[in-house]
């Protein structure tokens, strides 16, 4: 039990670890880019409408992949900033849900129709998902 | 590209980040001060974090494996497969890749596009991170896209399902 245990804990180890040297990378840009970009920039990129803006967000988070770690740093961070949490929320459940990098292999191994629709729901989706998340959370 | 360099794909994203500070070091140097100062803030409020975030997954490693994972996956039938595709997939650790081929051999076994996808979706709920996005974004916050979330992988699956031999 105590060698399995040895194993779980030297795999998390390795995990974090690898996680490292990205998540130390995203701090880095973060911090460059608030210091070289003003706040106006964001609130211009995000200055639409709800939908408009869980569109952005959904986009940009179905682009990037890695771990959600990161989709939450910079997501706390354009909240800082003042973009809405409808798009911040599209873009953390875009991050987790669409897999643009993961396609090939799961168009592999699940099918090619299969891993698009899905894709493609999860995008539709991370919009719906923010909208109602957000709209619950101002009924709370 | 093989395992090594997959591994080593972390270290070159930092590599060029730093390659980026030291080319606009010697336009601004004022404003590198200001990012460091900006990161060394994130860094702090993270490792406290990062720690919590190792004994779950410690936890979950511990006790949840791909084998027995898919031991209760092959079981699913009628309506409990959903909850048991939601479950497995919230409980599912390590890349995504990984998963995969049990996913391909579900398949073959008879399980429905729909599971398939109900199972993907909820990989997106992420046990051990959970106290991170609380940090960030308070318990209710949590709470209301985690339940959200599940609800819509249900959905997903459904409609999955229902294109599947239509369109997929």
């Amino acid at each position: 039990m105590s060698n399995k245990l040895l194993l779980s804990a030297k795999k998390s180890g390795k995990a974090i670890f690898s996680l490292l040297p990205i998540l130390l990378g995203i701090i880095l840009l973060i911090g460059l880019v608030n210091s070289l970009l003003p706040e106006s920039y964001y609130l211009k990129l995000f200055g639409g409408n709800s939908l408009v803006n869980s569109l952005i967000g959904g986009g940009l988070g179905s682009i990037f992949a890695g771990s959600p770690i990161n989709s939450y740093i910079i997501g706390s961070k354009l909240l800082e900033l003042g973009v809405g949490l409808v798009a911040i929320t599209a873009f953390i459940v875009a991050w987790v849900t669409v897999g643009l990098i993961q396609l090939p292999a799961e168009s592999i191994l699940l099918g090619r129709k299969f891993a698009l629709t899905r894709n493609l729901l999860s995008f539709i989706f991370s919009i719906g998902v923010a909208l109602f998340t957000v709209f619950i959370l101002n009924l709370l | 590209m093989s395992k090594s360099e997959k591994s080593n794909i972390g270290w070159y994203f930092l590599f060029i980040v730093i390659l980026i500070y030291l080319l606009i070091g010697f336009f601004r140097t004022e404003a590198i001060g200001l990012s460091l100062q900006d990161t060394w803030k994130i860094a702090k409020s993270i490792m406290p974090i990062l720690v919590l975030v190792f004994v779950v997954m410690v936890i979950t490693n511990y006790s949840i494996t791909p084998d027995r994972t898919k031991k209760y996956l092959s079981k699913a039938g009628g309506k409990k497969r959903w909850l048991i595709a939601l479950i497995g997939g919230v409980i599912s650790m390590g890349p995504i890749y990984m998963w995969y081929p049990l996913l391909k051999d579900l398949k073959e076994d008879g399980a429905s596009y729909g599971f398939i996808a109900t199972f993907l979706y909820n990989r997106a709920v992420k046990l051990p991170l959970l106290p991170m996005m609380i940090f960030y974004f308070g318990w209710s916050f949590t709470i209301v896209l985690t339940v959200v979330m599940m609800i819509v992988s249900i959905i997903q699956g459904l409609i999955i399902e229902k294109m599947e031999g239509k369109i997929i």
